[in-house]
Parts: structure tokens; sequence; C-alpha cells
């Protein structure tokens, strides 16, 4: 579904992704892990097209993507849950939402998902005329995940969605995440958190200043001396 | 008492302008942060504009209020191309540049326009041909035209429209995601250059209808209005908040009171020493102590945004 090939991304001068190549099949969630400043978010950042990518090819369905412009690419059925929520805090919660189906226009469709956001978040549900900016993070991490949802996509990308919150908060929003993987949705998960993200995903990737360094299925790569030591502080 | 009242009408009308000019400030403002200095010269065109059209027409036989329609119509058509222009020429290039760039060229701009209006209509003033019906109507031992009363009621309505436009719409959502988070709404597939485009659009548009308001009211035009009225209305627009719509309502109503009073009785508290062609100083008396004592505006405050 997704083919990154040699994929580089600078900032001025300073090149925070060095050429990663990394593939994620249909139906697929694979797992993105590494140290703060591996540049595990500038890699996802640059597949959503938040940055233009200084090199390399990005495949979606077969579909070069990486010079595509930024607003087109929900339409293609990629969507993002971005590093820090993004939630626009002075909308209500059903307009956060309604700004997650901006593309689409079948209202019938639409209602139905939210409605079944509401399901997955029933939080939400109880806060739906609420502005975002007065959620705790948590909440907001829901409405995130939820906006992107009302997309429908086909490839979900998850920029470190643990963060910052607590560890109550984060089973709960990987329960949703598991849920949603399981009905099918392809999932690029990124994570600081390896541990929790090794033990959802199928397959994983480990990524050190700017390139992939190892890359396995997830179990095994929980069981790896090495990946245990960096990342999972054991 | 009487006096009071007209200078409360007075206020009113001048304050509905304000109001409808100050809407365009706040918008651009809300949408990319950029103060557009240019915009009071928008103004000023949507007037020449309306006045060139109504003055062809005068003799037509057409009643006024068609007329004036016509002229409306020509103006905010001439207001939208010029708004259009401007942000495709001069402030996209300069999107990511340092804050201080787009706003010289707002100045820029705002020079060039009054040159070009100079250039085409002249230095002289332009009055309004009198061919609007003028009843008068009595209130509390003041007058009000009929003029006066349609401006007030137009402005209202026209801003009850922007707002439902703006909360009630996919279009509206659109505008203040981007106004929000420009990055994040274009994850969402909104297309923000269309978005930064179709509002300063709609500004011109609102600066159209403000133009001939001000030049049906004081039944004079001159290319060099734009830059007063377009202060004055920044100043509204940061008396109220900037950014907030509802704050540029609400400091345009209240400066265009502040004005009226102002001008109604500084000849009095000042035993005659300053008249009322002092007018102008309360706007900018305004502007100061907001800018020292609220710099956020009367409405302009943030929800509480957590991590």
């Amino acid at each position: 579904m997704l083919e990154v090939t040699g994929l580089r991304v600078s900032y001025g001068g300073i090149q925070a992704v060095r050429g990663v190549s990394f593939h994620v099949a249909d139906g697929e969630m694979v797992a993105l892990i590494g140290a703060n400043g591996a540049g595990k978010t500038s890699t996802l950042k640059a597949l959503a097209r938040l940055l233009d990518a200084a090199g390399g090819s990005v495949r979606y369905r077969g579909e070069e993507i990486s010079k595509l412009p930024p607003h087109m690419l929900v339409g293609s059925g990629i969507a993002l849950v971005p590093e820090g929520r993004g939630v626009f805090p002075r909308m209500s919660i059903v307009e956060n939402l309604q700004m997650g189906a901006y593309c689409r226009d079948d209202k019938a469709a639409t209602a139905a998902d939210m409605a079944h956001v509401f399901a997955l978040f029933p939080r939400l549900k109880e806060r739906a005329a609420q502005l975002a900016g007065t959620l705790s993070g948590g909440e907001q991490q829901m409405l995130a995940i939820g906006r992107a949802l009302m997309s429908r996509p086909r490839l979900l990308l998850l920029d470190e969605p643990s963060m910052g919150l607590a560890p109550i908060m984060v089973q709960k929003i990987f329960e949703v995440v598991r849920a949603v993987a399981r009905d099918g949705m392809t999932v690029l998960l990124v994570e600081q958190n390896a541990k929790l993200a090794l033990q959802v995903s199928q397959r994983g990737y480990v990524m050190e200043s700017g390139t992939i360094t190892l890359t396995d299925d997830s179990a095994k790569l929980l069981a790896t001396p090495g990946v245990r030591a960096a990342y999972l502080g054991e | 008492m009487d006096i009071f009242v007209q200078q409360i009408i007075n206020g009113l009308v001048l304050g509905s302008i304000y109001a409808l000019v100050a809407l365009g400030y706040t918008m651009v403002y809300g949408i990319m942060g950029l103060i557009n200095f240019a915009h009071g010269e928008v103004v000023m065109i949507g007037a020449m504009v309306a006045i060139t059209v109504i003055k062809l027409l005068a003799d037509s036989g057409l009643p006024g209020v068609v007329i004036v329609l016509i002229g409306l119509f020509a103006a905010a058509v001439a207001c939208m191309a010029v708004g259009f222009t401007i942000e495709r020429v001069a402030y996209r290039p300069l999107r990511k540049a340092p804050k201080l760039a787009p706003l010289i060229t707002a100045i820029g701009v705002s020079i060039v326009l009054q040159n070009v209006a100079m250039l085409v209509w002249g230095r002289n003033y332009h009055s309004f041909p009198p061919i609007l019906p003028t009843s008068q109507h009595e209130i509390l031992g003041a007058t009000i035209t009929s003029l006066q009363v349609a401006i007030v009621l137009i402005a209202a309505l026209t801003m009850a429209g922007l707002m439902l436009l703006v909360h009630r719409t996919r279009l509206g959502r659109a505008m203040r995601a981007t106004s929000e988070n420009p990055a994040i709404a274009q994850l969402m597939g909104v297309d923000i250059d269309r978005i930064i485009s179709l509002t300063f659009v709609i500004g011109s548009a609102l600066a159209a209808l403000a133009g001939l308001m001000v030049s049906a009211n004081y039944s004079i035009a001159h290319y060099y209005m734009g830059f007063i009225l377009g202060l004055k209305a920044f100043t509204a627009a940061v008396l109220g908040g900037i950014g907030n719509l509802a704050g540029a309502m609400l400091g345009g109503i209240l400066l265009g009171l502040i004005e009226s009073l102002g001008a109604g009785y500084i000849g009095d508290l000042t035993g005659g020493f300053l008249g009322s062609h002092y007018q102008d100083v309360f706007a900018f008396f305004v502007l100061i102590c907001v800018l020292v004592f609220r710099p956020s505006g009367l409405v302009g405050e943030k929800v509480a945004e957590r991590a």
C-alpha cells in the first residue's frame, strides 16, 4: 500500500532523515520506533506533505505522492493524527469532526461515521458542543483520532499518540487503535513508547539518527537484546 | 437631550460603517496574521466606482434606489477584483516571509492604490448625486434620515449574514480552521490558498458596501478618503480585539459612538477651546488607550488551551 524509498528530509542544512526506505502492506499495522530526534516525526510529516521531502520517493497504491499539494492527500485516503494532537481549539468537538469529513459530500454516511466515532469514544459524545481547547490532553488525542477517522482513510498515520498522556488514557487510546486496525485499517504508528508500539503492531522499524537500522516482526524485535537495551529500558 | 440623541444616531450610522470596514481588517488578520493597511483604499475605490456609475446613470430615468444598487454592484465587483489581485500579487509571494515584509508591502499597496485613484479620478472631490429620496423622521427631538436608517439596517443584516456564513457553513468552518492552524487545515483537505483568496474577496465586498455608504452619507468621495477611514476602522478592530468578528462589529459601533459624542460635547467640555473638528483625535486616543491598557481588545480573549 505504501512504499517509501530513499526518503530524505532536511531543515536548512541539517539532514533529519537520511534516505529511509520501508513499506506498509494492506491491512498491516507497522510501528516506527526510535529515540527522540531520530527523525520519526519528520518522516511522517514528509509522508503527510506537511514538509517537502529533499529526495526519495513515496508511492501510495502505486502513485507517487511526494509532490502532491498537501490538501489533496486526504482525498486519496491518507489521514495523519499529528504529533501534539493539532485539534482546532476554538471549534467545538462536532466541528472538529466535521472538519475531518471536509472533503466528503455524502451527508448520511458522514453522520453515520460521526456516530461511530462517538461510539468508540463516548467521552467525546458527552462533550460534543464543548470547545476542543477545553478538553484534557487525552480527550484531545481521542478527538484527533476521531477526526482522522472521519475522512474514512485507507491508511492512518499516527504520530506519538501516547505522548504526554496518563497510562490509563494511553491504554484507552490504544484499545481503539487496535480495534480500528482489527476492522482492516492500515496503520503506520510512530511511537517513542517502543514496548507498546511493538505489542500492537505486526512489524517494526527502528530508526536512529535519520536512518533505519533494524527491521523485523514486532514480536522478534521485542525479543532482540539490542532493542531491549536501547528502547525498552532493560 | 436632543443633541445627545442626535449624536447617538450619528454615532450608530458612523459606527455601522466602521464596523463593516473593521470586519475586513479582522478577517484578514484572523486568517493570516496580516494587517492589510491597503483595506481603507479598497473602501475608497468602492466609493469612487459607485459614485462614477451612479453619476453616469443619474439622468437615465431609473428610480434612485435602483441606480444606487447598480452602483453598489459595480463597486462590489471592482473591489473584489482589487482585493483578489492585491492578495495574489502582493501578499501571497510573502506568505513565508518575516511578518514585517508583508506589513510594509501593505503600506506600499495602499500608496499605489491612492495614486492610481488620483490618476483615474483626479484630485477633486466627487459629489454624490442627490438621487435618493430624502425623508426625515423625528425621534426624541432628533432627526434621522431614511438614508441613515437604511445604512444601519443594511449593515446589521450584512453582518448577521457574515456571522451565519462563518459559523454555520462548511466554508466558514474551513475559514476558522485555517485561521486556527493552516497546516492542520490543509491535512483536512482545505485548500488554504483558496480560503485566503475568498477571505480577501469577502472583505473587499464589505468594503465596497461601506464605501458606498460613506459617500452617500457625506455626499462626497475623494481619492484620499480611504486613509483616515482605514485607520479608524483598524482602530475599531483593535478596540474589539483584532481577529475576532464580533469584536470588530462591537469596536466599530463603539468607536462611532465615542467619536460622535466626543465631537458633540468637546466644545462644551473645553469651554470652546477645542471644536468638533477635533473629532479624529478621539479614535486615536482610543487606539492608544486600548494598546496600553488592553492590547487584546474588548472581546479578544483566547480560550484556554490545554496541552
